[in-house]
């Protein structure tokens, strides 16, 4: 090839990314050149950016698939609804997390930084067309939550939790990368596009293309937290400072999701009856590990650990059909998890305080008498997390199993429900402790006037969305469809 | 000519003994990201043997970003195992079990 037969890419559709990009290492400088007295304008800055992203996605939203730089990004509906809320989400945990840092002497330029990096990483990873990109996403993605995950480097925990998710995020990635070189090796090509139809046109060469499948769900599964992958989750929920847990909790969620529907939709959608049964064991195992050792936990950081682990089932049940309806429900399911697992870290920030983090469940113990309005907030978050309705979750959680029923998977519906129930258990004993129960430490619970009204904007999204949820379902099944 | 499925059964082999490597040791972290990289290199085996057969490009680029970010990686392993080092005074795996659960 001459030098001169290379074009400049399409650069509109990455737009968002490249701004990001740019703000990011602008954020960096900045940072180090600021006096400490100032520090709150590096998380400014970086709102600043999330919110100018978020005008750039929603500027250049795209009515159809489109690709750009030789079709390795792909931006389309889907990728644009789901970056809107990565960066919604990032730019509420950022505020979140400024308020957990600052009085704690822990505010840094890195955590907004990484945090940055981070969003680039996912966004990335959601618009992937080809396994190059996908890969360099989620790297970009988790080599930055390694680093965050140790942000206070004196504490034990943090340090031992950093140490845990690297060495199992790392044997994730490789078991990736060792499915997706299978895969290249069947198909003969790493476009997502390429190697979804190569595997419709031919038959040969299908037990390497299944072993390959095999690799790369797995290498999803570890990094969503899936049981039997789920190990690292609970130890750094727990470990790692509450801001990061926060971030971890949320953002990426929605990122795996996006990874998730790229490489085995568009990419493997030609073995959907091979990755749905794995889909379906994957289900079953984490909604019942997840509701059932929920229970026996003390620190509310493990027990919503292990909580998200159960939710990640259930995205699992509203994908196992593999129909775009599916696709849609999984989507809607991962966005109101997010909203709720975003309320619920932000309920463990606003509790604590400097040199004692209330991470304890007998910290919730006798709330309402303390601070009703913050009682009520945890009231709606758990009951929306157990799927009680009105609230958002039970929507999730309907059109999750209505997609299982009507796929003919009854027995995965009746097991769904049946692990809810349990679930419900340890979500109401929250509420019990709060109500029911007095308290320990009797002094009243106060936060800043900013931290209630963003709060109470989170938890009452979530009872809008579970009276409303016909906006937010319809978008994600028309934005699927597209 | 050595056939493809010598260099990919030498590439599961070489997997099989970074799976090992992780699961098996219980001494020493440094031994952990030994076998990460081992894990990464086995991998790129692959991608360069079925790039040769396939006579397509695209396997081989692959493998130098592979090789980029497995060196990202190494930095932020190492600096984590140093931050650990001087928190506990040990890398010993088994020492690892603040948390629990």
């Amino acid at each position: 090839m001459t030098p001169s037969a290379f074009t400049v890419p399409g650069l509109l559709p990455a737009a968002a990314e490249i701004f990001l990009l740019g703000m990011a290492c602008v954020v960096l400088l900045v940072d180090i050149w600021l006096p400490d007295r100032y520090r709150r304008l590096t998380c400014q800055i970086a709102q600043a950016s999330l919110a100018g992203a978020l005008i750039l996605v929603l500027a250049t939203f795209p009515d159809a698939r489109a690709t750009t730089f030789a079709g390795t990004f792909v931006a389309d509906p889907m990728a644009a609804v789901l970056k809107t809320f990565l960066l919604l989400v990032s730019g509420f945990g950022f505020f979140y997390a400024r308020v957990h840092l600052e009085p704690r002497g822990l505010m840094r330029g890195e955590y907004f930084v990484l945090g940055l990096f981070a969003v680039l990483g996912m966004m990335v990873l959601v618009s992937a067309g080809n396994f190059l990109t996908l890969y360099l996403g989620l790297e970009l993605l988790s080599l930055s939550l390694y680093a965050m995950v140790a942000l206070d480097r004196d504490s034990k925990p943090g340090c031992e939790a950093a140490m845990k998710y690297f060495v199992l995020g790392a044997l994730a990635s490789g078991m990736l990368l060792y499915g997706i070189s299978m895969i290249y090796g069947s198909t003969g090509s790493l476009d997502l596009a390429t190697v979804g139809a190569s595997i419709s046109a031919t038959g040969d060469m299908r037990l390497t293309l299944v072993l390959g499948l095999v690799f790369v769900v797995v290498g999803v599964a570890f990094k969503l937290g899936a049981v039997p992958f789920h190990m690292w989750v609970p130890d750094v929920y727990e470990g790692a400072p509450t801001p990061v847990t926060l971030f971890i909790a949320t953002a990426p969620k929605i990122a795996a999701f996006g990874m998730l529907m790229r490489a085995l939709v568009d990419g493997l959608g030609g073995l959907a009856a091979d990755w749905s049964q794995m889909l379906v064991v994957l289900a079953v195992l984490s909604m019942a590990a997840g509701n059932v050792i929920a229970i026996a936990q003390t620190n509310i950081k493990r027990m919503l650990a292990y909580s998200a682990i159960a939710h990640v089932g259930f995205v699992f049940v509203g994908m196992a059909p593999g129909t775009p309806d599916g696709y849609a429900a999984s989507m809607f399911y991962v966005l109101t998890y997010v909203l709720m697992a975003l309320g619920g870290f932000a309920m463990v920030i606003w509790l604590g305080r400097a040199g004692h983090e209330a991470d304890l469940l007998d910290d919730f113990r006798g709330l309402n008498d303390r601070n009703p309005w913050f009682a009520f907030m945890m009231l709606i978050l758990m009951l929306s997390m157990a799927g009680v309705p009105p609230f958002v979750g039970f929507w999730a959680k309907w059109s999750v199993l209505r997609e299982a029923v009507d796929a003919g998977m009854i027995w995965l519906a009746v097991a769904a429900v049946l692990f809810s129930v349990v679930g419900l258990f340890y979500y109401l004993r929250v509420v019990r402790l709060m109500y029911f129960e007095s308290p320990r430490d009797a002094a009243p619970v106060t936060a800043f006037a900013d931290m209630k009204v963003v709060v109470s904007v989170n938890a009452l999204a979530i009872l809008a969305l579970g009276v409303y949820p016909g906006t937010l379902l319809d978008l994600c099944e028309a934005v699927i469809g597209a | 000519m050595i056939p493809l499925t010598h260099f990919i059964v030498l590439g599961a082999i070489l997997f099989c003994l970074s799976m090992a490597g992780i699961f098996l040791n219980r001494k020493n972290v440094i031994i952990l990201l030994m076998s990460i990289e081992l894990m990464l290199l086995s991998v790129n085996l692959n991608f360069v043997a079925f790039s040769r057969f396939l006579a397509d490009p695209a396997g081989q680029v692959f493998v130098f970003f592979i090789l980029t970010v497995a060196a990202a990686e190494a930095a932020i392993g190492l600096a984590i195992l140093v931050v650990l080092f001087r928190r506990r005074q040990t890398i010993n795996v088994a020492d690892l079990d603040t948390t629990k659960g």
